[in-house]
């Protein structure tokens, strides 16, 4: 019987029917989830690891696709940007750069591939998801969301075409209105426990801030 | 997050702690490390990180050591070499591991002799070992709430699990000992049981990737829908389990007439088993429901436990706009391009609406449309009410007569259909004169659609009710007619007295009407045909019009795609309510027609498969994107609304009805309940018979039935004042926030004051303090403005409201920046501090 409630559905599907063979026929078995203990450290389930993985070789050259090499090496930005669960997103660049751990933030491992998808699981906490939602629009990592964070997050989700942008005075208007609801001790900017207090009280925020392989 | 203020001193204990050597000063400052979590992003986080690097490579060199004296050796190397892989990415390591490993020598023959003392632990340090084993596990069990890297969590994890599984085994003494070691093993696979148990489960659930391919080309609320049509699906397998496993198998093989409530006969036992059929079917009817209401009650429940405070989301409007209208799944250009499209409107909207929220052109002409189009829509209403009504009893007379057309005998069904597919539209039309917001026009919307087929369905059943009592009024004749020919036939004269007569062939005797089978055949034509109708409509409607739009449009004089006709958009909340109508039917005619349950899992398995096709090929992402999650429950509350008034009518004829006379599994009896009577009599013991008697005894119902309404009441009285207690917690924290504007400004006051009297002589000096006000009190503000209102009650007390009031009355004097000289000059000093600092000087904890 499929799990009764609306919001079950959304892990992905099994690693087994997933859908695209990468070129090469991995040995699953050898990517047992609980050697890594992955499964301890994410949300995702055992399927939705191995889906990863799959999803991950597809995106490496050939030669590299074996079990110890993909787990070391690192995919660029662009490879990344091209899975097509990511392709629309305008955060997509900042998602990226949040998840890399590569000193130039240009570049995923799986292991960091991993933590990305465990984070936009289903499952996660809705803290966890706050707090990289909170990393992703900062767009210039200073740990608060201050004015040019808040407009290029506008810029962002007014998308790039020129008859959906605002205009300046818009735009103006739209921040002074945000920072006089959620920036509560009046510092001009957003901090991390500020965003959250909002974000808490969302109802859409935990149903939408999901990327499903 | 005071967090990093606590590291260094914890980290200087750990250190000083090692040096003293002993397993006992090390474990705190182990504790505390693993507690403390980075701040997000902050320029310090890197040194921090680097620190906590380096403390974790004395601490695994640590474990090393001491993991040359301890007893257990299994799988030690491959964790270690694990642990290790990740950290080699980092180059910056070597060096310092040089120094720790010369720290790691020293310390290491003072870690074996303790590990030797382990025997003599005495009961305070078990006790604490016990605590800090359980924080590590606690540790473990949340580890992937953490926001770290994988790498650090990988090394986190391993040390929390070498730490357990060193010191699990010297807890407890003796006996407690193995026990204890049992119990964790035991608590081990438990986990691990459940882990695969839950792999296993989200394997289970169908058309995952049919749903995530509809949610990355519609967006979250389309594949709610596909969601709840899959949920429904599961509920109704379990309804249809349970009929077909304790009705429909124990009465045999399975024929067509086995779909309706007539073909079951009232024999009280079934077989060697003895199974009692009628009480089975009495049971199950009742237990369709109960299991109904019980997983639609639940799955609210745990939705709305999701759901934060519903009355403080309004102060948030821009923000929830800003920070959640994203919908992450959208994978596809185009439904991006739409949600664009719709959030930049959204935005213009609410700034416009903010700028003249109270401006109304002409109130008098939009109150009159409104009227209007109410009353138009009540009479459509009430129109479709009359013609079911019309078309019921138009039926009955039908049903006399012999040979009828094929649409004479369906015309009730083929009415409703066409009514349900007719309205909706009409009814957005006419909604367009009321020139409502868009979201208040589709509760409206809704709420009418919602009346049409409840009105349609109750009208239905009131005709089909006049019908059953017409049909039992003439029953009591045929019942007549069938005892007289019954006994003329057994005491007819020329037959051997001894020999006993085979008994008269039923076809010979006249036979009931058997009113439950007729209802059941209703109720089964009215599933079938509405299922057709919404098949046809879609193939119509959504398949036609695409395929019509896609071909004709190179040789149109318009565009066909862009212009009048275009793509259809997938109508969630028509299919919603169709949906939780649909089962409303199932629920009612369920007991009626135990068949009809498989009829639906049937139906609802093609529709999963026809729907989903239909979204993909011929419908379009909505041009206004709905929020899916508030729609959960809304549609749940209209499920429950829906099986509740569906339980009405069954109740009803259950508890008032006679069954018929000769047919079915409760015939000959005066009521159907009297079932569990007959059942309670014969086959339980006596004392039992007693007890539900007793129980059954108005005295004891009427009691319990208050009882409940006290409990009800006192619930309520107490939800009340939680939410009073709420809203004075709120009134608190926004009296804080009230402090904290004025502390700042007063500071500020003072600070431009100070630095206008230093500006003459000393500026920098001046900037100085400035830069030090400013970087103590975010500091304290985020300290204080936590979102947890109980952390802040305590600390908050009467008095410093008191304060606040009158610094909070003279602040508007203080407060616009700009109007101020003094504090005009203060301004621009900061900005370029705080800008600067942003890059270059570490900024204050947040």
């Amino acid at each position: 019987m499929p799990e009764p409630s609306l919001r079950a559905g959304l892990h992905c599907g099994a690693g087994s029917r997933g859908g695209r063979q990468s070129g090469r026929g991995l040995p699953e078995a050898s990517l047992n989830p609980s050697r890594f203990a992955f499964q301890d450290l994410t949300f995702l389930t055992k399927q939705e690891i191995l889906l990863a993985h799959r999803r991950f070789c597809e995106l490496l050259p050939q030669e590299h696709r074996s079990m110890e090499e993909s787990l070391q090496i690192r995919v660029s930005l662009e490879q990344i940007l091209s899975l097509p669960e990511l392709k629309a997103n305008p955060f997509k660049e900042r998602i990226c750069r949040v998840f890399s751990t590569s000193p130039a933030r240009d570049s995923l491992s799986f292991e960091d591939f991993l933590d990305l998808l465990s984070v936009f699981s289903d499952t996660a906490t809705p803290d966890i998801k706050s707090h990289y939602a909170f990393r992703i629009f900062d767009f210039d990592d200073d740990g608060t969301l201050n004015r040019e964070d808040l407009s290029q997050l506008v810029n962002c989700l007014t998308g790039q075409g020129e008859d959906t942008r605002l205009s300046v005075s818009e735009m103006k208007q739209l921040i002074d209105n945000i920072l006089e609801e959620s920036d509560i001790d009046r510092d001009g900017t957003i901090n991390l426990s500020e965003f959250q207090h909002v974000i808490s009280r969302s109802p859409d925020f935990a149903s939408s801030f999901k990327i499903v392989l | 997050t005071g967090d990093r203020s606590g590291r260094r001193p914890s980290k200087k204990r750990a250190l000083r702690a090692e040096g003293a050597a002993g397993r006992r000063g090390a474990q705190p400052g182990q504790k505390e490390r693993v507690r403390g979590s980075p701040g997000p992003g902050s320029p310090r986080r890197k040194q921090a990180e680097r620190r906590r690097h380096r403390e974790e490579l004395g601490e695994r060199g640590r474990s090393s050591a001491e993991r040359t004296c301890s007893e257990r050796r299994k799988d030690r190397r491959t964790s270690f070499k694990e642990q290790r892989a990740p950290s080699k990415k980092e180059k910056e390591v070597p060096r310092k591991e040089e120094t720790w490993k010369r720290l790691k020598k020293h310390r290491s023959p003072s870690l074996a002799s303790s590990a030797s003392r382990r025997e003599s632990l005495s009961e305070e340090e078990l006790a604490r070992i016990l605590e800090q084993v359980e924080d590590k596990k606690k540790l473990i069990a949340t580890m992937r709430n953490k926001p770290w890297p994988m790498a650090k969590k990988l090394t986190e994890l391993r040390e929390a699990q070498e730490f357990v599984e060193k010191y699990e085994g010297a807890l407890g003494k003796g006996k407690g000992k193995r026990l204890y070691a049992y119990r964790m093993l035991m608590a081990k696979k438990w986990v691990k049981f459940k882990r695969d148990f839950d792999n296993f489960k989200t394997q289970c659930i169908p058309w995952e990737m049919k749903i995530k391919d509809i949610e990355s080309h519609f967006g979250s609320s389309v594949a709610s829908y596909f969601i709840f049509l899959r949920w429904m699906y599961g509920v109704n397998l379990v309804l249809f389990g349970l009929i077909f496993g304790l009705v429909i198998i124990p009465e045999g093989y399975i024929k067509y007439s086995a779909l309706f409530y007539g073909y079951y006969n009232n024999q009280r036992t079934i077989g060697w088993l003895r199974y009692r059929l009628p009480m089975a079917y009495f049971m199950v009817g009742v237990s369709v429901f109960g299991y109904s209401l019980m997983i639609v009650i639940r799955s609210m429940a745990s939705n709305t436990q999701g759901s934060a405070s519903e009355g403080e989301s309004t102060n948030f409007t821009f923000s929830f706009k800003m920070f959640t209208s994203w919908d992450y799944l959208i994978g596809n250009s185009e439904t991006a391009d739409n949600k664009y499209a719709s959030i930049t409107t959204s935005f213009k909207e609410s700034i416009v609406d903010e700028q003249e929220s109270n401006k109304e052109e002409n109130i008098h002409l939009t109150r009159f449309l409104r009227v209007l189009a109410n009353f138009l829509i009540i009479c459509c209403l009430c129109g479709s009410g009359y013609l079911i009504y019309f078309v019921v009893k138009r039926s009955q007379e039908f049903s006399k007569m012999q040979n009828v057309s094929w649409y004479e005998r369906n015309e009730v069904e083929i009415v409703m259909s066409l009514l349900g597919m007719f309205c909706p539209p009409l009814f957005e039309t006419i909604a367009a004169l009321e020139n409502y917001h868009p979201r208040i026009g589709l509760k409206w919307q809704l709420g009418r659609i919602f009346a049409l087929f409840l009105g349609n369905l109750y009208t239905f059943l009131l005709a089909l009710m006049d019908d059953v009592h017409l049909k039992l009024s003439n029953e009591e004749k045929i019942k007549n007619i069938t005892h007289w020919t019954l006994v003329n036939y057994y005491n007819s004269s020329g037959w051997n007295e001894s020999v006993p007569r085979p008994p008269l062939h039923p076809a010979d005797v006249p036979r009931g009407s058997c009113w439950e089978t007729a209802v059941g055949i209703e109720f089964m034509r009215l599933t079938v045909s509405d299922m057709l109708v919404t098949y046809i409509t879609i193939l119509l409607g959504d398949f036609l019009r695409a395929c019509f739009v896609r071909f004709m449009n190179y040789c149109w004089c318009w565009d066909l795609e862009a212009g009048f006709p275009s793509y259809a958009e997938f109508d969630i909340s028509g299919n919603v309510l169709g949906l939780i109508f649909n089962q409303g039917m199932i629920w009612m005619g369920s007991f009626y027609a135990p068949g009809l349950v498989g009829i639906n899992v049937l139906r609802l398995l093609t529709s999963m498969y026809f729907q989903c096709w239909a979204v993909m090929s011929s419908n379009v992402p909505h041009e206004r994107v709905f929020k899916a999650s508030r729609s959960n429950n809304f549609y749940m509350g209209l499920l429950l609304l829906v099986l509740f008034l569906s339980l009405l009518p069954v109740a009803y004829t259950i508890m008032s009805l006679p069954p018929s006379f000769d047919c079915g599994p409760f015939s000959g009896k005066n009521r159907m309940y009297d079932v569990i009577q007959e059942t309670i009599e014969n086959d339980f013991p006596t004392f039992l018979g007693k007890i539900f008697a007793f129980l059954a005894n108005p005295g004891l119902i009427i009691p319990a039935i208050l009882l409940m309404f006290l409990a009800i009441y006192y619930l309520n009285s107490v939800s009340k004042s939680l939410s009073r207690a709420n809203a004075q917690l709120r009134k608190k924290i926004q009296a804080l926030r009230e402090v904290e504007k004025s502390h700042k400004s007063v500071k500020g006051r003072t600070t431009a004051r100070d630095s206008e009297d230093t500006a003459k002589g000393n500026s920098k000096n001046a900037t100085q303090l400035q830069l030090n006000k400013e970087g103590t009190t975010p500091h304290s503000a985020g300290q204080s403005q936590t979102t947890d209102p109980k952390a802040q009650a305590p600390g908050l007390s009467s008095s410093a409201i008191m304060v606040t009031l009158p610094a909070s009355r003279h602040l508007p004097v203080s407060r616009p920046p700009g109007a101020r000289p003094d504090s005009g000059h203060a301004r621009p000093q900061t900005h370029p501090w705080r800008s600067a600092s942003g890059k270059s000087a570490p900024s204050p904890p947040h």
